[in-house]
């Protein structure tokens, strides 16, 4: 038997309560530290070096200088309050830290300190103090309690960036040694082997054709799920969970099955066998830009003309915002197609085309709902118009099956909540965090099933997948009522059996 | 961390996994199975050295899918679902088996 976790998980009530403030509910939260090894892989030191106030101090004069707009958030928050009560891990756990403007101000205090002049001549009157051990302790829990999802930012008057906050603190924390585990132990297997789980190819092509034989005894139809093949039109990059959990495999299928039928040659790259990338987690742009330019290398090896996405939410923002200024030009590929594209675009595209039937009876069975994955929705677009990152997802679930409802306004869209595990979060050492962070959507999931019993909820995004599956069951939902929208395209598809 | 196996103590990770993996022998499962109050039955065992097998060859462990319909093949097919293998390590089979096999952590969106 399992042992019930050593924590309360809160209860899934009314929609939407705002929490007693209770200082230090989460100060005992933090991930594990990461190890030498992992530490040194991605470049930085192995263990907290001696100097590392100077050192700390020295990187977050750098850094405001670098990224201009991470120094206008740290000067010109007035501490309207706006968004105290708009992140999931405040209203999750009521610790008063968890404010985003609280959590950046761990921050701001010490950017107070050594670089504004009150800040240096009168500390107190400013509340600004020195970087101690006490305050890097801080920032450890606490910066690990953001998952970076920025819908504070939408609320805040100022548009004050915190994700930018909390990746600064993180690469100046990386950068005196004290990293974090799970984050930069999967940026080395990236360098190393190509994707997060450390999959390497000849497991990558076992389970990739494992794939085909369950299509071809599922549906009759002879599917490809084809590996490095040069001369592709399409380089498919795609979260590794999608090779590996469940059910985020459902949606890799869903993917082949769309390209089959369309007839579209297309490829995985062992190489770039990794959507996600954790740099942004991070803050570490040197990381970000080696693990995005393993794309360009499979694009230009294998002779591409495309480049697609699969479902996962952060992969998608440093894609559509970034990927041309990490790792372009980009010149090489058909000029007719975005670069790169999103899966969800494609399949759309195909639809509106005309080139790929969808039979929404294929679903009766499913009441389903979407859950915007934050870094989608508040970071990057699809398709020609704005909000396409909101439409083209729900258009395609909505021609995928008859029964779609929508989680009340001020929980999807721009408003979206994080599923509770995004931003490098999703670690079993923050189990609890993740529990509690999850609260606000699983309040709107509940109100929502009570009115229309809702089966299954859709997502494009391996976090939020492997997070619903993990915390679903604690608030009275089956785990195996998250799913991919590629595997409501996929099982409503119309397949060609002669293709 | 350490476990005591055989009289011989097995360096372990902060999250229980063994810190060197050819440590492992099956005695191993039985006390890391031991400190989580599972009892492993035949059933757990036919996870337990699928995993290995899988992890000779691939030096990884093997995806949830390819998993649960190797197990189906050898339990029969009512038994190779995600569902059942959570029956049978309720922590996840992707994570706690592999523990008891002594394997790495799946790490990613995982």
């Amino acid at each position: 038997m399992a042992k019930p976790p050593e924590f309360d998980i809160p209860e899934a009530g009314d929609y939407i309560f705002t929490p007693p403030v209770m200082p230090d509910a989460m100060s005992h939260s933090q991930p594990y530290v990461a190890k030498d090894v992992h530490q040194e892989a991605i470049g930085f030191p192995g263990e907290l070096i001696d100097n590392w106030q100077q050192v700390a101090v020295d990187k977050l004069g750098e850094l405001t200088k670098k990224y201009r707009g991470l120094q206008v958030y740290l000067d010109s928050c007035v501490k309207c309050g706006a968004c105290t009560d708009k992140c999931h891990y405040f209203l999750g756990t009521g610790d008063p830290k968890n404010m985003p403007v609280a959590r950046q101000d761990l921050l701001r205090k010490v950017y107070r300190r050594y670089y504004t002049l009150p800040g240096k001549y009168f500390p107190k009157l400013v509340g600004a103090e020195d970087l101690t051990e006490e305050v890097l302790d801080d920032w450890y829990k606490y910066y690990h309690q953001c998952s970076q999802c920025r819908r504070c930012s939408v609320y805040c008057p100022y548009g004050i960036d915190t994700a930018e906050v909390s990746m600064a603190a993180r690469e100046i924390m990386d950068t005196v040694g004290k990293g974090q585990k799970y984050c930069n132990e999967i940026i080395g297997k990236v360098h190393k082997i190509g994707n997060n789980l450390g999959l390497p190819e000849p497991a990558l092509a076992d389970t990739l054709e494992g794939l085909e034989e369950d299509v071809l005894e599922d549906d009759g139809v002879p599917v490809k799920f084809p590996l490095n093949v040069k001369g592709a039109d399409i380089l498919l990059v795609t979260p590794s969970a999608d090779f590996f959990a469940e059910p985020h495999i459902d949606g890799l299928i869903g993917y082949a099955k769309v390209f089959h039928q369309a007839g579209l040659s297309w490829t995985v790259s062992s190489h770039a066998s990794e959507a996600a990338n954790f740099g942004l987690f991070i803050g570490s742009y040197e990381n970000m830009q080696k693990v995005a330019v393993r794309i360009r290398e499979a694009a230009l090896e294998l002779g591409v003309k495309r480049i697609v996405f699969g479902e996962c939410g952060h992969a998608w923002r440093v894609g559509y915002s970034f990927l041309n200024t990490l790792a372009g030009p980009f010149d090489f590929l058909d000029p007719n197609y975005p670069v790169p594209q999103h899966i969800v675009e494609v399949t759309h595209d195909l639809m509106q085309q005309g080139r790929i039937k969808l039979d929404p009876e294929a679903n009766d069975d499913k009441r389903v709902t979407f859950h915007d994955s934050c870094n989608v929705a508040r970071a990057s677009r699809m398709g020609s118009k704005a909000g396409g990152q909101f439409t083209l997802p729900r258009e395609i679930i909505k021609a995928s099956c008859n029964h779609f409802y929508d989680m009340r306004a001020d929980t999807i869209g721009e408003a979206t909540f994080c599923c509770g595990g995004g931003g490098g979060l999703l670690t079993d050492d923050l189990i609890e965090l993740r529990t509690k962070g999850a609260l606000p959507r699983m309040q709107a999931l509940k109100e929502l099933n009570d009115q229309h019993q809702i089966t299954h909820m859709a997502a494009i995004c391996a976090i939020c997948k492997s997070q619903f599956a993990k915390v679903l069951p604690y608030y009275g939902f089956e785990m195996d009522q998250i799913i991919s929208v590629h595997q409501l395209v996929g099982d409503a598809l119309v397949m060609d059996t002669e293709h | 961390m350490a476990i005591d196996v055989n009289g011989k103590s097995l360096e372990t990770d902060e999250e229980g996994y063994l810190a060197d993996l050819s440590d492992w022998e099956p005695e191993v499962a039985t006390v890391m199975a031991g400190i989580d109050d599972c009892d492993l039955t035949e059933n757990h065992w036919e996870v337990i050295n699928f995993l290995r097998e899988y992890y000779e060859e691939y030096q990884i462990a093997p995806a949830v899918r390819v998993l649960t319909k190797a197990i189906g093949k050898k339990l029969g097919k009512d038994k190779g679902s995600s569902k059942y293998l959570y029956e049978l390590y309720p922590y996840g089979p992707a994570k706690q088996a592999c523990k008891y096999a002594g394997l790495p952590k799946p790490t990613g969106c995982v």
